[in-house]
């Protein structure tokens, strides 16, 4: 496998050090930034092809480097990582188009293998997370289902989607989830995908809250 | 200017005869009179020392309380003889009482206002501006033919009050605001009072315009009232500004304190929480397992702090819905035992006698989990749905195999069980030697507290 191109954007240089020698050898460290606007302009002269981005940052959040960078380079894929356990902070920097959200406490193996993940294109989703999107997702919000333009596809988990994510949120890895649910774990990484799909362009009346109290939508 | 009754001191002395004096016919002639209406006039022994404003009893400064602490006369009577003497001098014998209230100590204390007004530079300037409006009203009022107010001792007296209520001490602040609360003049009074307070307000406005219009001629009135209008623009011009940053200066001292007090509780909050915990990672620096636990906690705490707005030390015992409750046994654990707990949880409910039977098992299976598994972390997971809460404890241990535990170990899994069964829940357990070990846990909601969902 080779060795995926990675740029570091956090304000603490101690954690971007950690990060980097408990990265050394699994990947290629391309550049790192320690502010929003340093960071789009090194990203878009490095072309990394992850982005290990800090949610709070000085210079405005997370998703303005990830909205900024999106439209000029939509290969560029996101993994956000954070200390924080707001859930509005870690539901904007998905909108905004980040792949996955891993908090900072992860070991560096997991992290590896998460950036790996994004890489080639799937989803990472921590257990936090999962617990936020079945939160945002619960069936409760009457605001939602009378709504004219609520869209069933786009609006609400499947079953399955539900199972995957309570298993995630349980403390499984994608190969547990597969070996539980009897299925492959391809198709783990596909009804994660879909989930993301759905964290992104979903108007559920919980998501778009979240995202306009970070001025986002 | 308030308009309770004014308050005489020291002169007392001279207008009633002391308890040392023989007692005439006439003195207790008037002090049955008295007494018959309810004013007693000797109160008892006079006490030794010298003059100080009494701190119990007292009406407005204690000033006619502590005369007759002193004097040993009624204070009923010294108060009547100082509210009869302010009126029939227009005001000339409040002056005094003020004084008093300003120059004489409180019981207890060692220094008087006055001492403390002098070092107040924004009270004596907010003192001085009210008195150059007072002053300015009263040019007018003259100018009005209106010389009937008792300028100087409204001035003095408005003076001295406002320097007592800047330096008096803070209990007998309390305590004239005490007293404001039913006028409604404080800003927590009901609606109710502030509404009646300005329709008085009104009503005296009415009167004074009444008053005045009614001495003059219609016509006759309109020249001087133009001069007026030139005096009070020309000194408006002259001292608005200093007027203006009087007020806006004590309106900022007031921010201040505010500031002050916000500062003085986040320090002490961060004291008992973050500072405590580094002195504790500085005295344990040599044990590395130890420190990671306590910066563990105490970023859970901090973070609950800044995030959820829980200060810290709050959380003991008070854990009220589910999801609080899944964060105390997160802090317990990972406090106490050194691993990671990573919770999860969704949706939220109160915390009934079935919940929190709940969370004990899910308890005691995260302990279970720190002291057995050998693993560096527990997964624990709540989720909170319409008819249940189910709640999943997993750790990627050693594991081990159910069927093959001894009888005495069993003890915990059946008590954990038999524990949720009572109440309607349900207990499994899986696990396998080197795969780790998970406890799920079920307890159904009591129909009552089911929020009402769509179908």
């Amino acid at each position: 496998m080779t060795k995926p191109r990675v740029f570091l954007v956090d304000d603490h240089s101690m954690f971007r050090s950690g990060v980097r020698s408990e990265l050394a050898g699994a990947v290629d460290i391309v550049g790192e930034a320690a502010d929003v606007g340093p960071a789009i302009s090194q990203i878009a002269e490095s072309l990394p092809e992850v982005v290990l981005l800090d949610v709070h940052l000085p210079g405005g959040g997370g998703q303005d480097v990830v909205a900024a960078t999106k439209a000029e380079h939509p290969d560029i894929k996101f993994l956000a990582l954070s200390a924080s356990d707001a859930p509005e902070d870690v539901i904007a920097v998905i909108r905004a188009g980040a792949r996955g959200y891993v908090t900072k406490t992860i070991s560096g193996t997991e992290l590896i293998d998460a950036i790996r993940r994004v890489a080639a294109g799937d989803a990472v989703f921590s257990p936090r997370l999962a617990g936020f999107v079945l939160d945002a997702f619960a069936a409760g919000h009457s605001a939602d289902l009378d709504r004219p333009s609520f869209d069933p596809e786009l609006d609400q988990l499947t079953g399955r989607e539900r199972e995957v994510l309570r298993l995630i949120a349980r403390g499984y890895t994608y190969r547990e989830v597969a070996k539980e649910l009897f299925i492959s774990v391809k198709t783990v990484e596909s009804h994660v995908s879909s989930v993301l799909r759905k964290l992104q362009l979903s108007t559920r009346h919980q998501l778009t809250r979240w995202a306009a109290e970070r001025r986002l939508t | 200017m308030p308009a309770d009754p004014r308050e005489q001191p020291a002169s007392g002395e001279d207008q009633a005869p002391g308890e040392g004096q023989p007692a005439g016919a006439c003195q207790s002639h008037w002090s049955t009179r008295l007494e018959r209406h309810g004013i007693r006039l000797a109160r008892g022994p006079a006490s030794p020392g010298p003059l100080r404003r009494a701190r119990d009893g007292q009406l407005l400064g204690g000033v006619a309380a502590g005369v007759a602490k002193r004097t040993g006369l009624s204070v009923g009577l010294i108060r009547v003889v100082i509210v009869v003497a302010a009126l029939i001098t227009t005001g000339y014998l409040a002056m005094p009482y003020v004084l008093a209230w300003l120059f004489i100590p409180a019981e207890g204390a060692d220094s008087n206002i006055a001492s403390k007004a002098l070092t107040d530079k924004r009270g004596i300037g907010l003192a001085v501006g009210l008195t150059s409006v007072l002053v300015v009203a009263l040019v007018i009022a003259s100018a009005l033919n209106a010389s009937f107010l008792p300028a100087v001792p409204l001035i003095v007296c408005a003076a001295g009050l406002v320097l007592i209520s800047r330096n008096a001490p803070e209990e007998e602040l309390a305590y004239l605001r005490s007293l404001g609360e039913p006028a409604g003049l404080t800003s927590t009074a009901p609606r109710s009072r502030r509404v009646l307070r300005l329709a008085a307000g009104a009503l005296v406005i009415i009167f004074g315009l009444y008053a005045l219009l009614q001495g003059h001629e219609r016509l006759a009135l309109l020249r001087p009232l133009a001069g007026v209008m030139l005096l009070v623009g020309g000194i408006a011009l002259a001292l608005g500004p200093w007027w203006l940053r009087i007020a806006r200066e004590a309106v900022a001292e007031r921010q201040a304190r505010i500031r002050a007090e916000e500062r003085a509780d986040m320090a002490s909050r961060v004291h008992d929480s973050v500072l405590q915990t580094l002195a504790l990672i500085q005295r344990r620096a040599g044990d590395q397992q130890q420190v990671i636990q306590l910066a563990r906690a105490q970023e859970r705490e901090l973070r609950a702090w800044l995030f959820d707005g829980r200060p810290p030390g709050s959380m003991k015992g008070q854990a009220s819905t589910v999801a609080d409750g899944v964060r105390l046994i997160q802090q317990e654990v990972e406090s106490q035992h050194g691993l990671a707990v990573d919770a999860v949880t969704v949706g939220d409910c109160e915390l009934d006698d079935d919940m929190s039977a709940l969370l004990a098992a899910a308890r005691e299976a995260t302990v279970n989990a720190a002291k057995w598994s050998g693993a560096d972390s527990v997964s624990l997971f709540a989720e909170v749905e319409p008819d249940a809460v189910a709640m999943f404890v997993r750790d990627r241990g050693r594991g081990f195999d159910p069927a093959a535990v001894p009888a005495d170990r069993k003890g915990l899994a059946e008590s954990v069980r038999a524990r949720l069964a009572r109440r309607g829940g349900s207990a499994t357990i899986r696990s396998a030697p080197g795969e780790g070990t998970e406890v799920s846990l079920v307890m159904p909601r009591s129909a009552d507290d089911r929020m009402p969902r769509r179908p």
